[in-house]
């Protein structure tokens, strides 16, 4: 996929995300705007994982651990053929099986998840039984920044650091906002990178919007044999849609029908952008 | 009373739960065992000598170790997830209910040394709430032991199973209750001795006490059936119904409160079967547990065979 055609992506995963979160009037926007970009390049630039390929041992691990934002997920697994994006028209109705965070219940993905502070330990399990089967698979998991202050998160880095899980990376989606506002204020992060580092992780920070660039530093995994791999993707809620930008309210904001005409406006005018 | 329980000293639940996974893990290179430091209270150090690639040590941290078993299950291991049953069900509480139980994550959870097995050191270290919490939650086998053979079944049983398994013993000897070769499947208990004056339905290591007061019961007179409720979660309804129908009075014995537990799931099934028999919980109550010996909190709480004997007349008197 070229880097026109990846750009494109993100701009209709952006739409269509808005569209299903509009129609169920439910949804965690502004972190599935800030988290889509990356998704888009997992599943579209790194990840081996298909429809196909989806029950095979050795198939890539992806899983979010901040599942709050699982209207990036559908619309990305619904791109890359797990199942019809129109079966979004049911999220978050009665009994439908596309609900406000991720299940098994649907092809593509691999853990529960919601509660925050548990993505982590899964994976580090998941990677650590690759180490002992000497499969060669990757295991990738999205963590939100608010979510690290789930003090799992933590024993699960050093537990990855102990038994050296080189087939694990983390994604920080560092997008500084959380529900009641800048994660900083709430319960003060920084200096993140130092902190993974010290718990025996190697960090890589990265424009979580720059496809081509965040392609290149997740395709260079493990950044250093022996030790997991973090990559800070520094992003913004709400990203794609002007008035939604770093806004906290938007965290599980839903657009009335002007915002979402606008924001409509707004990305197929970039649409049209890439496409010139 | 028509099967006398052997009653001869076996070992402790811990130590047929060592060894037998030890045989479990030798045949098949899948099997883990996951710890967080608790390799030396589970009694897994020889398992640890022999197995050093298949054990799985996280430290002092309940939550990433249920979190990372369930991983370790989701990529084809068969993974037994121990730690003292006080914590493993109430500091990882969430990842139980989440990362196995929701998300259907076959790990075999292991509560070790639980009930109040460490009975002196207080109640941070008593899991008497464990069964309770487990039973509310959907896609979790409740299996409690009573004895050598029911560990082991019931250990080598959860290496089969699909679905999540809780099991929980304690680490005190205990004697044997059935016959070697008796049969053992999860979810259909076993009667221990048969009787129709009173029915002890018990669980875990109460199940001993029960036998103790049926003994003696049969010395007054009174005819004591005592059943050995393995498994809690799916109940044996059969054995219940049949209990109450056959039975002048039933006592439910667990080492547990009697909130929630065993007791309250046979009363529930029997009130709504439009059953009534004499009934009575045995467990602890809504109280500050008082500490000591294992034994020395169930002769205070009436699981013990004067205890039951007492319980036993008081219900047939009414």
């Amino acid at each position: 996929m070229t880097d026109i055609e990846l750009k494109r992506k993100s701009i209709e995963y952006r739409m269509a995300l808005l569209k299903y979160i509009k129609l169920a009037n439910a949804g965690h926007t502004g972190g599935s705007l800030s988290c889509v970009d990356i998704l888009n390049v997992l599943y579209n630039r790194v990840l081996n994982v298909t429809p196909d390929n989806f029950a095979d041992p050795l198939r890539d691990r992806y899983v979010q651990s901040k599942g709050h934002s699982v209207e990036a997920l559908y619309v990305v697994l619904a791109d890359k053929g797990f199942f019809p994006i129109s079966d979004l028209e049911t999220l978050c109705q009665f009994q439908s099986p596309y609900v406000g965070h991720p299940t098994r219940k649907i092809k593509g993905i691999e853990q529960n998840t919601g509660a925050l502070g548990h993505g982590l330990a899964f994976s580090a399990g998941v990677a650590l039984a690759g180490k002992k089967d000497q499969a060669d698979y990757r295991v990738f998991t999205l963590l939100g920044d608010g979510e690290l202050a789930e003090g799992s998160n933590w024993e699960s880095m050093l537990t990855a650091a102990h038994y050296g899980l080189d087939n694990l990376t983390a994604i920080v989606d560092r997008n500084k906002l959380q529900i009641s506002g800048s994660t900083e204020d709430v319960c003060a992060l920084e200096n993140l990178a130092a902190k993974f580092e010290a718990f025996g992780w190697v960090v890589r920070s990265a424009d979580g919007h720059d496809l081509p660039a965040l392609g290149d530093i997740l395709n260079s995994t493990p950044f250093e044999p022996g030790k997991p791999s973090v990559v800070i993707a520094n992003t913004t809620k709400g990203k794609g849609v002007s008035f939604m930008e770093n806004v906290t309210k938007w965290h599980h904001g839903v657009p009335s029908d002007e915002q979402y005409e606008q924001a409509m406006t707004e990305l197929q005018a970039r649409l049209m952008e890439v496409d010139a | 009373m028509s099967f006398q329980p052997a009653m001869e000293m076996g070992k402790a639940n811990l130590e047929i739960f060592c060894e037998t996974l030890i045989g479990l893990a030798q045949a098949n290179k899948n099997v883990l065992a996951v710890t967080s430091d608790s390799r030396g209270s589970g009694k897994l150090m020889p398992f640890a000598q022999a197995l050093p690639d298949q054990i799985v040590e996280v430290g002092i941290a309940e939550q990433n170790l249920v979190g990372v078993a369930a991983g370790l299950a989701s990529a084809g291991k068969i993974v037994y997830a121990v730690s003292p049953g006080s914590f493993l069900t109430a500091r990882s509480l969430e990842q139980i209910k989440n990362d196995v139980c929701y998300s259907d994550q076959p790990v075999k959870l292991i509560g070790i040394s639980s009930g109040v097995s460490y009975g002196a050191l207080g109640s941070t270290h008593h899991s008497i709430h464990d069964i309770a919490v487990l039973r509310a939650i959907h896609n979790c086998t409740i299996v409690v032991p009573a004895d050598n053979l029911e560990t082991a079944e019931a250990i080598k049983a959860a290496a089969a199973m699909t679905h999540p398994v809780f099991i929980r013993f304690g680490k005190r000897a205990l004697p044997h209750l059935h016959q070697p070769g008796t049969p053992f499947a999860v979810g259909k208990s076993i009667q221990v001795c048969d009787g129709s004056d009173i029915a002890f339905i018990a669980t875990g290591e109460a199940v001993v006490q029960a036998t103790l007061a049926a003994q003696a019961l049969e010395q007054s007179g009174v005819s004591a059936r005592v059943i050995s409720m393995h498994t809690i979660k799916p109940l044996d309804m059969d054995a219940v119904l049949k209990a109450a129908k056959e039975c002048k009075a039933i006592a439910t014995v667990e080492e547990h409160s009697v909130m929630g537990g065993l007791g309250e799931a046979c009363a529930a099934y029997l009130i709504q079967a439009g059953v009534s028999v004499p009934f009575k919980i045995v467990g602890f109550p809504d109280e500050d547990t008082v500490t000591g010996s294992q034994l020395e909190i169930f002769n205070h709480y009436g699981i013990c065979q004067q205890g039951l004997v007492q319980t036993a007349l008081t219900l047939l008197k009414t």
